[in-house]
């Protein structure tokens, strides 16, 4: 899996963070970011529920 | 019966029972995804009450949140208003929706609203300290529910908190209007208000004094210095962000608190095991849906589950009824503060997602926790159904919630 946050599309709900904060984290400015490391998904079942969860599908979860 | 031949509904009506939707909403979704509901001019929209197709529509760029477009639903008089002036924010289209946004987006990031935690409990427990000491007894609107996000609010705007009988009063104007002519005249208060506090704002900027720390003082230094924003814009933008910050938490805090006291089971859990407030904080946010029924207006020809929404036709998101999908929420009528709640549209879904959700989220958490923490016998002071419940809108709330220990 290759986990990516679009950051022209993201509007920082944070939902992403607070769904799979393993994988998610916020920059200072409040727009999302994956973790350096865990842009594989680091395994973690919640990084689907948070693409799913994010308002504006900025996350793209490629294979 | 298809769906267009269906007899519309009228829209909004108003809660018998304040956690729930009023008893016709249900019936609404019993007609499919998409049903046709009446407004007060005779007006008939779409009500759009099944989860997946809320989720679609909402992310959909073919429906468009222009308050401005003459076809644009107005759920209530007051809203006949509302095309007179650009509404920022929540009443424009991408892209310029999306250039106000991303200027705001630092102020409301998670780091930020983390950081503001320990204000806010700091500020929670003065309120409470405040009503203990002059109870037993108390109403809790405008004791704890109101004070704590108008306190906190102006705290991330820059706005005095001396201000607040005048700005709570004139939301109260703006929300409680009756018609477009008293909705105007609110809003010109709010925007000579506005005006004045931005003026001395980058008066203060110009002189030794140095900005202040709020966010309409970062806008003041920034944008509005460098002509990313105009004034009207800035204005409006405050203006938004003051009356969106205190209005809905303040509903929140009070419909949560009366919620929690009629599910005692439910309080119990939450007591022994503090760690379930966050996730009982989403699932009272899904469960009371405050803001029932978000507008928008169909730009093109959209076909969505065998209906064709019009170019030009009105629609209405209630939240109640997307938030009590039985494909998404087992049992969905019941509290249930272990469930997981994720996925709600209570703060909408696009790009429109409430710009706050994160301080409501902290806001919440806070105020609950402490309320029964310090006053473990909170109860009722008046019988459930006495509660003074608003009126059919488009937000929903107590206007006061007697209580006493």
């Amino acid at each position: 899996m290759r986990v990516s946050i679009d950051s022209g599309v993201c509007i920082g709900s944070g939902m992403c963070a607070l769904t799979a904060p393993s994988v998610f984290d916020q920059d200072d400015d409040g727009f999302g970011l994956v973790r350096p490391g865990k842009e594989d998904g680091a395994g973690d079942p919640l990084v689907k529920e948070a693409a799913r969860g994010c308002p504006v599908q900025a996350i793209a979860t490629g294979d | 019966m298809s769906v267009t031949d269906s007899p519309a509904t009228a829209f909004p009506q108003a809660r018998t029972c304040p956690y729930r939707p009023p008893a016709a909403y249900p019936e609404l979704a019993a007609r499919g995804p998409l049903a046709r509901v009446r407004l007060y001019d005779g007006r008939e929209v779409w009500a759009v009450t099944g989860h997946a197709e809320a989720r679609a529509l909402l992310t959909d760029p073919r429906i468009s949140s222009d308050r401005q477009n003459p076809s644009f639903p107005a759920i209530v008089p007051r809203a006949e208003a509302q095309g007179e002036r650009e509404l920022p924010l929540i009443g424009v289209d991408d892209p310029r929706h999306a250039r106000q946004r991303r200027m705001l987006i630092p102020a409301f990031g998670l780091k930020r609203i983390a950081a503001m935690r320990p204000w806010i409990q700091r500020t929670v427990d003065g309120l409470l300290d405040a009503m203990l000491a002059a109870g037993p007894g108390a109403d809790l609107v405008s004791a704890y529910a109101l004070p704590v996000p108008s306190m906190a609010i102006c705290y991330l705007l820059g706005v005095p908190y001396a201000d607040h009988d005048f700005f709570e009063g004139t939301s109260r104007e703006l929300i409680g209007a009756q018609g477009p002519e008293e909705a105007r005249a609110a809003r010109d208060k709010f925007m000579g208000y506005f005006h004045g506090l931005i003026e001395e704002k980058e008066r203060r900027l110009a002189t030794a004094g140095g900005s202040g720390d709020g966010l309409l003082d970062e806008l003041v230094a920034g944008p509005l210095a460098d002509g990313r924003m105009d004034r009207d814009e800035l204005v409006m933008i405050a203006l938004l962000l003051l009356v969106a910050g205190h209005e809905t938490t303040s509903n929140m805090i009070s419909l949560g608190a009366y919620t929690l006291l009629e599910h005692p089971d439910q309080l119990a859990a939450l007591r022994a095991e503090p760690a379930l407030m966050a996730g009982a904080v989403e699932e009272l946010l899904r469960l009371l849906s405050i803001a029932d029924g978000l507008p928008r207006v169909a730009l093109e020809d959209i076909e969505c589950h065998g209906v064709t929404i019009r170019a030009g036709d009105g629609l209405l998101f209630p939240a109640s009824v997307v938030n009590r999908d039985p494909a998404v929420y087992p049992d969905p009528d019941t509290l249930d503060v272990r469930r997981s709640a994720r996925h709600h549209v209570a703060f909408g879904f696009g790009v429109h997602q409430c710009l706050g959700q994160n301080l409501a989220r902290a806001e919440l958490e806070i105020a609950l926790t402490r309320l029964f923490a310090r006053i473990p016998t909170l109860r009722l002071a008046v019988a459930p159904d006495e509660v003074p419940v608003k009126p059919a809108g488009t937000l929903q709330g107590l206007f006061a919630l007697p209580v006493t220990w």
